[in-house]
């Protein structure tokens, strides 16, 4: 085990997932010799090559496109979008593409890829560095979406991401990368190198998809988050007294809906949070499942609590996102009826 | 707010002739068969701007063989050549009667444009992988792709190797070097230039090939293709199909009043040309040229192929709504059968009669398949895909939400 930032985790998983197979092949905007933006991919050039490891144009339906031609060839590309907001013009190559060409081609041609993005705000990023868009890829057969929460599930997750044999969508929420993020923007921020969950394991070892993580254990109300909402909801459970279960969804698709169902047979009560704006967004989905699956064990409607069905705005950063506050709100109200 | 000029007015393009109007391509520039030579295949693309001006020709109108682009195909490979385009072009007629008889829902004829992927299929070699539209059926037919496996997806029936899950002529064959085929205009191009890199990376030594309409390369994936193919210098060949026609819409949209579609290579540094898309042997010659150019690592090819989409777009398409019914006929670059044929001829190879009893020959294979293909099934009845199979193969294992749902269906 090693303290690592998510940082170094998802640069570590891509580390150990070229080395062990030299069909992996990592490429974007400035991840070659720059090693990324956010340095998620340093190194990795010098260690294995510009055949490896290398930049790309920026065009973004190109580098997806491009992937899926080598994916279809039998290379396992590991590809990054800058920023989850600048993934529109890629959005005709994984929606009628990649998501489907296993499919319409009866597993003539497959698509085994991965593409990372980092997602969410919290950074004032304004409009266009803070997007979560998980729900346009959730909506889509074919697809695989996960985002991870900390450093230890960022590398576990990515493995898993790679062996898997259908494109994957690999959130990266960007407020998480260097240490946990409860809401509170006045307080100073924690390394990962200080957390739990900043101990990452060594080698190839994944997390599989699918599996969500109970966060905190409780008693009162179950919590369905991912992403920097994991820690808000956490830290809203700890300042309202409420005993929330808080659950790491972790894999959107395919959701572990067993654990979501446990949950929330045993609490009688179901919070939503995500980042994301409220109409169509994965909350919907979550509210839907549960409803479906939970009716009778409800004692209280469901609550979301979300982005407002506004772009996401610059100086009003904390007015947007759904922080302890908003959160502990639904939890004390969710507890009324 | 007053101003020293006259008002602005928007240019949008009209095809010289509507439906109604008499043909007229006088302005259409035709090099004489022959005239632009042959360069070598590590040329540097600026050396040959020109090419993306002119056309490469082999067939002169007396049906001679000419010029440095000549003489790469002996008399058998022409002889199967002439063969594979009649196959196609009575495949498509078979086919499109079949869907006028609602044996299926939907069929793309290649009427004219037989040569383009005949000839092209006969340069490439076996890994090689194509990533055609949906008007490139040649490939398939000149790999020896089974016609029965067509006819079967054209008609969704039990033996559709894509399970009735595509729309026919999607058709897809790794084995033969044929990318599945997707509704979605533009997307294989630049996908064929990640398959080419993907090769590159491996150092292999297969390439791929893109195919792109004319009207196609307004979409933005032709830009991602050629900046890809640039950048990386693939060992891809990039086809641009140009039948003058996009549905209803004259290639002048997609192109503006200036240049050709292959000059629009030249911006990119990647060695551009035209050829005649109706001279089997001045596309094939063109073909080996760019897949060998891609093969010894000299990098990406654009070739425009001229030629003329003489039938409709799709058999959902009257096009004697916006052009003249006797264009196809008043094109200038004739027919790439009759052309074959009288070359065949001249050269003492070939024979009115002989090819009569090819074209009966073929009829009669065509429609002991189609038979055959019938008696499986057709879209109006006979065996059927499971419909437990939509669920398949949307992952390589079915999730849980999947599994409910097809036994919600009843499968």
């Amino acid at each position: 085990m090693a303290q690592m930032t998510m940082i170094e985790a998802i640069r570590e998983a891509h580390d150990v997932a070229m080395a062990a197979d030299d069909k992996v092949v990592v490429f974007g905007e400035d991840v070659g010799f720059f090693g990324g933006v956010f340095r998620c991919t340093a190194g990795l050039q010098e260690k294995y090559g510009k055949s490896r490891c290398f930049d790309a144009p920026i065009n973004e339906s190109g580098i997806v496109g491009t992937a899926i031609g080598m994916a279809a060839y039998g290379l396992k590309p590991v590809i990054e979008i800058q920023f989850a907001d600048y993934v529109y013009p890629a959005y005709d190559q994984i929606v009628s593409e990649a998501a489907r060409l296993r499919h319409r081609s009866n597993g003539d041609f497959t698509c085994p890829l991965v593409i990372r993005m980092p997602t969410g705000g919290g950074i004032f990023g304004g409009q266009t560095h803070s997007q979560s868009p998980e729900a346009i890829f959730t909506h889509v057969s074919g697809l695989k979406v996960v985002i991870p929460s900390n450093p230890r599930d960022a590398k576990g997750l990515l493995l898993a991401a790679i062996a898997d044999p259908d494109p994957v969508i690999f959130l990266e929420p960007k407020r998480l990368y260097n240490g946990p993020f409860d809401g509170h923007h006045d307080k100073p921020i924690e390394s990962w190198k200080k957390h739990p969950q900043g101990d990452v394991p060594e080698g190839n070892e994944i997390i599989p998809l699918g599996k969500a993580h109970i966060q905190r254990e409780g008693a009162d109300v179950t919590v369905l988050a991912y992403g920097t909402m994991v820690y808000v909801a956490e830290a809203a459970a700890e300042e309202t007294g409420v005993d929330a279960e808080v659950i790491d969804l972790r894999t959107l698709m395919p959701l572990d809906l067993e654990t979501i169902v446990e949950s929330v047979k045993k609490t009688g009560r179901c919070v939503i949070v995500h980042e994301a704006t409220r109409t169509s967004g994965f909350g919907a989905e979550l509210m839907s499942l549960v409803q479906e699956a939970c009716f009778y064990h409800l004692e209280a409607p469901m609550i979301r609590v979300t982005g407002w069905d506004t772009p996401y705005p610059h100086a009003q950063e904390w007015e947007y996102f759904p922080g302890p506050a908003r959160v502990g709100e639904a939890l004390r109200k969710v507890m009324e009826d | 707010m007053g101003s020293d000029t006259a008002p602005l007015s928007l240019n949008v393009p009209e095809p010289g002739c509507r439906p109604g109007d008499t043909p007229d391509f006088s302005d259409f520039e035709i090099p004489r068969a022959g005239e632009v030579g042959r360069p070598e295949v590590d040329v540097d693309p600026d050396s040959i701007r020109e090419m993306a001006f002119s056309i490469v020709r082999v067939l002169n109108k007396e049906g001679d063989a000419v010029g440095d682009w000549a003489g790469a195909l002996s008399v058998e490979e022409l002889r199967e050549g002439l063969r594979h385009m009649l196959t196609l072009r009575t495949f498509d007629a078979r086919m499109q009667n079949a869907q006028r008889q609602g044996k299926t829902s939907f069929y793309m004829q290649h009427l004219g444009e037989e040569a383009v992927s005949c000839a092209f299929a006969r340069a490439l070699q076996p890994g090689d992988m194509n990533f055609p539209t949906y008007r490139q059926a040649g490939l398939l037919i000149a790999s020896e792709y089974p016609m029965l496996t067509m006819m079967n997806q054209i008609y969704s029936n039990a033996e559709d190797p894509l399970a009735g899950r595509q729309l026919p002529i999607m058709y897809s064959s790794k084995e033969h070097g044929f990318f599945s085929i997707s509704g979605n205009l533009g997307t294989q191009f630049v996908q064929s230039v990640g398959w080419a890199m993907a090769s590159a990376i491996s150092g292999d030594t297969k390439i791929a090939t893109g195919w792109i309409g004319d009207g196609s390369t307004a979409e933005n994936d032709f830009h991602a293709a050629m900046v890809f193919a640039s950048t990386y210098k693939a060992p891809v060949v990039l086809n641009i199909v140009n039948n003058q026609w996009a549905i209803s819409t004259f290639q002048g949209i997609a192109r503006g009043g200036v240049g050709t579609f292959a000059a629009r290579g030249h911006g990119f540094g990647i060695a551009s040309l035209r050829v005649d898309g109706n001279d089997y042997l001045a596309v094939h010659a063109v073909a080996k040229w760019a897949a060998e150019r891609a093969r010894l690592g000299h990098g990406p090819t654009l070739i425009e192929h001229v030629t003329y989409r003489a039938g409709g777009h799709s058999t959902s398409d009257d096009p004697s709504a916006y052009r003249s019914k006797s264009e196809a006929a008043a094109w200038p670059l004739g027919d790439p059968i009759e052309r074959l044929k009288q070359h065949l001829i001249k050269i003492g190879e070939w024979s009115e009669d002989r090819h009569a009893q090819a074209e009966a020959e073929i009829l009669d294979t065509v429609i002991s398949v189609q038979k055959q293909a019938e008696a499986v099934g057709t879209l109006a009845g006979g065996k059927a895909p499971s419909p437990r199979d939509m669920f398949e193969g949307v992952y390589e294992t079915m999730p849980a939400h999947l599994i409910r749902q097809r036994q919600e269906a009843g499968y």
